[in-house]
């Protein structure tokens, strides 16, 4: 292994920063797109080489990019997305009945065995998916119109499609969530989809423990692990260990049991990191101190992670699709915040230290393993 | 020739310069250069109007002759200096967001 590059969307475009194995020095590329809302940058597992960018506008709508060279340069390919048949409605806000209206592409995930074929998650929430490379986009149906998709409705940043996770051992089996209808499973490739929220508990929701309706934040899988799922959710972190079928919290000594981003080591499996913040309506580190809470014992006992990073006075976030980990031999943990800094742990938490600290707030963070 | 202007990023996204110009057949309305920039400028599809239904995005305005036209009907003739030339269609993103 010869080192890492990580992809990085921001409220301005997107940036492109490698570096050896030592992860100590960096060259960065970039903005890529400026001005642009860059929501998610991914390589293809099978051809690192092979990016997706979702690129999008207040103004201009929404854009796909693609980069065949690891992003020195990019083709912009297809963004017509339009569901499939006569959409319906999901809840408004309100609880009113709402037309289904494509917004915004919020993650992108290629295949993990074919460059050209890549998903995408958009709000409001449908999955897509590709199979030319991103020169055509197709619905994936059975997921909006599974039965419960009239009942959906908005989290405070949009019923977005959020997380994808693909099974490497099922390769029909996939796991979705979104935001605030809660976390899905296909086992047939994405014709069928079935809600996967047992045990589940959302006090802000009528029926706490309803099937749809909870506002899952991010799922995390290790590859050799397929069926234990973690999930940061609005209030709690969870953990199933069949697929999804069930979940039970494993909080333990978090100190807040919101957040946005979870993640697992690439070598550990019962090793996860996550990223306390204060309150669903603060949305800033408890007492100023920005601290990565790691788990070696797959949830319950968590310890803080602080070495390197902000211990006063500091109040940004870290949103759910900002963190990422490299597979090198030593693992490492990056994540990005609002406030424009990218923070790099090359020993698997135990020290950090800034990339960048001045770049547009941070939307996302991806990381490759070059060979 | 039908010139048209366009806002910077979308002439990042097209590789032109301030101006271009076009070839409309038949009346000059907002659809008729619209179909026409898009039709040499595929990369624009789906940014100034939306790809299925083709309404104006409702942070893009089309201006000419200094008369505002975003709320014309996008098959009303648009002004004979705008289809003679001597004025430029132009497409601009909306002063919005602070």
């Amino acid at each position: 292994m010869s080192g890492v590059r990580v992809l990085v969307g921001t409220r301005k475009g997107a940036f492109v920063m490698t570096s050896d194995a030592k992860r100590k020095q960096w060259d960065i590329s970039g903005p890529h797109f400026t001005g642009w809302e860059i929501y998610h940058v991914k390589g293809s597992p099978a051809d690192p080489n092979r990016l997706y960018a979702s690129q999008c506008s207040g103004w201009f709508g929404q854009l796909i990019q693609r980069s065949d060279d690891g992003g020195k340069n990019w083709e912009q390919v297809d963004s017509k997305f339009v569901y499939d048949g006569v959409p319906g409605t999901h809840q408004w806000y309100d609880g009113t009945p709402h037309p289904w209206e494509f917004k915004r592409v919020w993650h992108l995930e290629p295949s993990l065995t074919d460059p050209d074929t890549v998903y995408a998650g958009v709000e409001d929430a449908a999955l897509f998916r590709s199979t030319d490379g991103g020169k055509s986009w197709h619905e994936l149906a059975g997921l909006r119109e599974h039965g419960s998709g009239p009942q959906w409705q908005p989290g405070a940043g949009g019923m977005c499609l959020h997380t994808i996770i693909q099974d490497p051992k099922k390769p029909k089996r996939m796991f979705v969530a979104i935001s605030a209808a809660g976390a899905f499973r296909t086992d047939d490739g994405g014709t069928t989809w079935q809600p996967i929220n047992r045990g589940l508990r959302s006090a802000q929701i009528p029926d706490e423990d309803a099937e749809v309706g909870h506002c899952v934040h991010r799922l995390a899988m290790h590859r050799s692990r397929p069926d234990v799922l973690f999930m940061q959710k609005h209030w709690d972190v969870m953990r199933s260990d069949d697929a999804g079928d069930s979940w039970h919290e494993v909080s333990g000594n978090l100190p807040t049991d919101f957040g946005f981003p979870i993640d697992v080591h690439a070598h550990e499996p019962n090793t996860v990191y996550v990223v306390p913040i204060k309150s669903d309506s603060e949305h800033i580190p408890p007492d100023g101190k920005l601290r990565v809470y790691r788990s070696r014992s797959g949830g319950d006992e968590w310890e803080a992670l602080t070495n390197g990073l902000p211990q006063r006075d500091c109040y940004v976030n870290v949103l759910r699709d900002a963190m990422a980990v490299d597979s090198l031999d030593q693992c490492g943990i990056y994540f990005g915040t609002t406030g424009g800094q990218v923070y790099a742990s090359p020993d698997a938490g135990d020290t950090w230290a800034p990339i960048v600290r001045d770049f547009p707030p941070v939307l996302s963070v991806e990381v490759q393993t070059l060979p | 020739m039908i010139r048209v202007v366009l806002p910077a990023h979308l002439r990042t996204l097209a590789h032109v310069d301030r101006e271009v110009t076009l070839a409309v057949e038949g009346a000059v309305t907002q659809r008729s250069i619209l179909d026409a920039l898009e039709a040499s400028y595929p990369m624009l599809r789906g940014t100034i109007r939306d790809h299925v239904t083709l309404a104006r995005r409702p942070f893009v305005r089309f201006f000419a002759c200094e008369q505002g036209l975003s709320h014309e009907e996008p098959d009303a003739a648009l002004p004979d200096a705008v289809a003679s030339g001597t004025e430029p269609f132009l497409v601009v993103g909306a002063m919005a967001g602070g």
